[in-house]
């Protein structure tokens, strides 16, 4: 296919295109019914243009020569379009000659295991939740996504990806009253690239009472309390504080403007890097497209750049932002490869791929590392919160409002009670600064989330966060109720 | 320059090729579905969907073309059953109808495979009305990059206060987008909605900025132009300094497409036949009676001749959508949306095709557009709000942030923009005891949404004068 189109591609100074092949299959039982099965593929292409300075493309699923002959010549009539009302001049555009492979790991492929054996685990899951009258709806659902994406360009790269997800997840809805909790677990908020070892690491069929249990248990707990406390929060947490308020702020499309309309702007300016304070002197951030089985993980973007490790924040100070090679030339600044788009049919913009937050360094100062006993071991009084539930933050990435399924008040650093309904709000510029406590090597959960929505035309994309449990200090805290 | 009789031959030539193209492209699919049902086993019952799209796209950051491209995709959708097992198919398809049989006919046999291993489904529920409808495009496709090129011209020009021209961001989406629905118990649907939409923002100093949109389906740059000469003077109000706001509760009039985001959060579970019959719904209280709404607040869900036409009138399964369904009735809980799965596992009847509004109506009131300020008097005109979520869905509260087009009245005059505040508050409030006014006319407010394919939903909705909304930060 590649072959056919470098024959029919339009007269340009460069072409790329991207083929990609999805595989899904999704399974998912409600109440113990089996809900419709359905399984499916995807076949595509992508075509991008650079001619007389201008930039264009055009995504088909008629993979014939016509088809994509069509499909270059209207990438080519964009590209024109481009050249005369165009932001910048396109020959900015990176012209990838890059050649590499990229494969998720997979110890147990999901085709190996036959479908019986796939709803015999379901039904176990579902029956494991089903505890009680007061558990009024109860949900466990497996999937699986199979991509093969192929980039080639007219100078030469040939990029090919394999990737592999299994996605398995529970649900429990519990009722008194007025006086609805919802709790989720067996992976439903555990994504990662791998095969369907992932379930018994996950804990899919095992969880499934504890899952029910902490929706009954939230029922009988108190509101969060509403005052200025210290929060722990788990991973299952940190991951949406990550994204949310140092992934999206350090977005190189969302700096220079791109996303105003939608997703929003930044508070982060170009003359913050390598001085701003971004946080205390415990957060350690990176970009890292490399750690085995994380969401995001992959030898290239989908702009043909090699993906390597960068940091992003070193010690609290903001080193370089997220930005693929067109908004780095765009922008004048050094950034990641992470121009990534969610399909075929969409093209590349800035995203986050997998941003990590560090542990504590084993070999470095003893302040601030902890385990999670000690992080709670060092709070008079506070809540400890995890698994978001809602979020929702300004459209600079500034003032933001979270809120979690499970909250355990601390007091006079041990754990106590449960409390429902958590939610927490702040400042992200000053949130980060608050940190004073990071969980060891021991306590890092590699999670992501597979819903972060931006671009126009708009593109959902899975993303990696890996964090261990943190501790900030003096965080507005408050429950729920009228 | 062409008179009108040879613009309006032209046009309707047009209309008459979009035509033979559109019906090819119908008889091509039906005869698609109707190879693969001549697969199907006597006893078997086969579905199939189509889901298609031709779109342009033109996203512009300072009034200049950042991407622009476009797509060409088109998708079908299986169902197979046999006796009351059932199972679901997808893939894409190139247009060439022999290639794309072979596909779907391994897909079909992949389909028969799994039923062998499936248990009963208790809940399978489709049509066994054979249904039909037709629906065509009344109007040629836009051409999408005149259109562009006419927006940047206007953008491009000097205002009277800004000087310079104007830095608009926003997404052009033009294009076709096809629906189809062929059954071997004789359903045949074809529906084809051609439209633009133009979403997008003026930014001034800072994080001030004021939302614009506009969709249709034939394109006039006369309303873009007076709609961007309006943003300029808004703009002009924008560039004063800022009201810094401390958290508290303020009086505030909610433009049409701030309200939208709030009967987002409705649409959110709040109708939808499953989540109240599992006490999952944010409107639990108003279901069990504890809470109302004002009795001036009715709510529907509108298809038919009153709604926009763009959305098709059948459902996946084959139902017909009512013209009509009242979520809200004055203040008190109506109807449920109740979808084909939904109203066979709890014994409704089938009226929506999922248990989320996709064309939502407002009644409006009697506050009338020039009253409005003078009716607000001191306090917020908020033009927009963005990324609501739940705050408590128990009781129905919600969080968000004001974002474009929020101002700072007092005594009826618009002061001063206003630095973006976080609301936190429950919509009994503000659709309840604390509603004071509901404007008098309602906004038809197409939906820019474009994840997965380009969104054919709609609202139309009014403003709302509130006597008070809580802000938290």
């Amino acid at each position: 296919m590649a072959e056919d189109f470098a024959a029919v591609a339009p007269a340009c100074d460069f072409w790329s295109l991207r083929l990609v092949a999805s595989h899904w299959d999704r399974l998912s039982m409600r109440q113990g019914v089996l809900e419709p099965a359905a399984l499916g593929h995807s076949l595509g292409a992508m075509v991008t243009v650079v001619s007389h300075r201008g930039l264009g493309y055009a995504a088909t699923d008629d993979l014939s020569r016509p088809g994509l002959r069509a499909a270059g010549r209207r990438a080519r009539e964009w590209a024109l379009m481009h050249g005369r009302h165009g932001l910048f001049d396109a020959s900015l555009y990176p012209r990838s000659g890059l050649q590499a492979d990229y494969a998720s790991p997979v110890a147990a492929p999901w085709s190996d295991v036959p479908l019986p054996e796939k709803l015999a685990l379901l039904r176990q899951a579902s029956d494991g939740l089903a505890i009680g009258p007061a558990i009024l709806d109860w949900s466990a659902w497996l999937g699986w996504d199979g991509v093969d994406q192929l980039l080639v360009s007219s100078a030469g790269a040939r990029i090919f990806e394999h990737l592999e997800f299994v996605h398995s997840g529970l649900l429990a809805v519990a009722n008194a009253g007025e006086q609805t909790q919802r709790r989720h677990g067996g992976g439903a908020d555990w994504p990662q690239q791998g095969g369907m070892e992932r379930l018994a690491a996950l804990g899919f069929v095992e969880q499934a009472p504890q899952v029910a249990e902490d929706a009954l248990a939230l029922l009988e707990a108190p509101e969060c309390p509403t005052e200025t406390l210290d929060l722990v929060l788990m991973p299952s947490q940190m991951t949406l504080q990550i994204h949310e308020s140092i992934g999206h702020p350090l977005e190189l499309d969302r700096i220079l403007g791109d996303e105003r309309n939608y997703a929003g702007t930044s508070f982060v300016t170009p003359d913050m890097f390598g001085s701003y304070r971004y946080g205390s002197e415990l957060l350690n951030v990176t970009f890292d497209p490399r750690l085995p089985g994380e969401l995001a993980s992959t030898m290239a973007d989908d702009e043909g750049t090699l993906a390597e490790p960068e940091v992003l924040i070193r010690d609290g100070i903001l080193q370089r932002p997220l930005g693929g090679a067109l908004s780095q030339a765009r922008a004048g600044l050094p950034g990641t490869a992470n121009a990534r788009a969610s399909g075929w049919d969409r093209p590349p913009i800035d995203r986050m791929g997998n941003i990590n937050l560090q542990p504590a360094p084993a070999d470095g100062p003893a302040e601030g590392r902890a385990s999670l006993a000690e992080l709670v071991g060092g709070v008079e009084r506070g809540v400890l919160m995890e698994t978001n539930r809602s979020w929702s933050i300004d459209d600079s990435r500034n003032k933001f409002q979270f809120g979690c399924e499970l909250g355990r008040m601390i007091i006079d650093g041990e754990l106590r009670g449960l409390v429902c309904n958590p939610g927490y709000r702040g400042l992200s510029a000053g949130f980060w600064r608050s940190l004073d406590g990071v969980g060891d090597a021991d306590s890092v959960e590699v999670r992501g989330v597979c819903n972060c929505g931006k671009g126009e035309p708009n593109q959902a994309i899975y993303v990696g966060h890996a964090s261990p449990p943190c501790r900030f200090r003096g965080v507005e805290v408050f429950g729920g109720g009228a | 320059m062409k008179g009108p009789r040879s613009l309006s031959r032209q046009i309707s030539e047009r209309l008459g090729q979009d035509r033979q193209t559109e019906e090819d492209a119908r008889d091509s699919f039906y005869a698609l579905a109707e190879r693969l049902q001549a697969e199907a086993r006597p006893d078997e019952t086969l579905f199939s969907e189509l889901t298609a799209e031709r779109s342009d796209f033109a996203r512009l950051n300072q009034n200049r073309i950042r991407q622009a491209g476009q797509i060409r995709h088109a998708s079908l959708q299986l169902r197979l059953i046999d006796g009351n097992r059932q199972a679901e198919a997808a893939c894409d398809l190139s247009g060439d109808l022999a290639h794309d049989f072979e596909l779907a006919r391994g897909l079909l046999r992949q389909l028969r495979l799994r039923l062998r291993h499936l248990p009963d489904d208790p809940y399978l529920h489709v049509s066994d009305e054979p249904t039909r409808s037709d629906r065509w495009p009344e109007v040629p496709e836009v051409d999408a990059a005149a259109a562009v090129a006419d927006i940047i011209a206007a953008g491009a020009v000097a205002g009277a206060g800004a000087g310079a021209g104007l830095d608009l961001v926003g997404i052009w989406a033009s294009g076709e987008v096809t629906a189809g629905l062929a059954s071997s118990l004789g359903h045949r649907h074809w529906h084809v909605s051609r439209n633009f939409h133009f979403d997008w923002s003026c930014h001034g100093d800072g994080d001030q900025s004021v939302k614009g949109s506009l969709g249709g389906l034939r394109w006039d740059a006369a309303p873009v132009r007076a709609r961007l000469d309006a943003m300029r003077a808004e703009l002009d109000i924008l560039a004063r300094p800022p009201k810094v706001l401390a958290p508290g509760r303020y009086r505030a009039w909610l433009a049409p497409m701030a309200v939208s985001e709030l009967t987002d959060m409705l649409a959110w579970d709040g109708f939808d036949l499953k989540s109240q019959r599992t006490r999952q719904t944010p409107l639990l209280r108003l279901l069990d009676g504890e809470e109302q709404f004002d009795p001036r607040v009715s709510l529907r869900e509108v298809h038919g001749p009153a709604g926009t036409g763009l959305l098709p009138a059948f459902t996946s399964e084959g139902f017909m959508r009512p013209d009509s369904v009242t979520l809200i009735d004055r203040g008190a809980a109506g109807s449920p949306l109740v979808d084909a799965r939904a109203g066979k596992e709890y014994g409704l009847a089938v009226n929506a095709a999922s248990g989320y509004p996709e064309s939502l109506a407002m009644e409006p009131g009697d506050l009338a557009p020039e009253q409005v300020l003078e009716a607000l008097g001191t306090g917020l005109f908020i033009g927009n709000l963005w990324y609501c979520n739940w705050s408590d869905p128990n009781y129905c509260r919600v969080t968000g942030m004001t974002r474009f087009g929020t101002y700072w009245v007092e005594d009826g005059v618009i002061v001063a923009p206003v630095a973006p505040m976080r609301f936190d508050d429950s919509l009994y409030r503000l659709l309840g005891e604390r509603l004071v006014a509901i404007g008098a006319e309602a906004q038809l407010l197409l939906s820019a949404q474009t994840y997965g394919g380009r969104s054919l939903e709609s609202a139309r909705l009014p403003g709302l004068l509130v006597a008070g909304m809580d802000f938290a930060l």
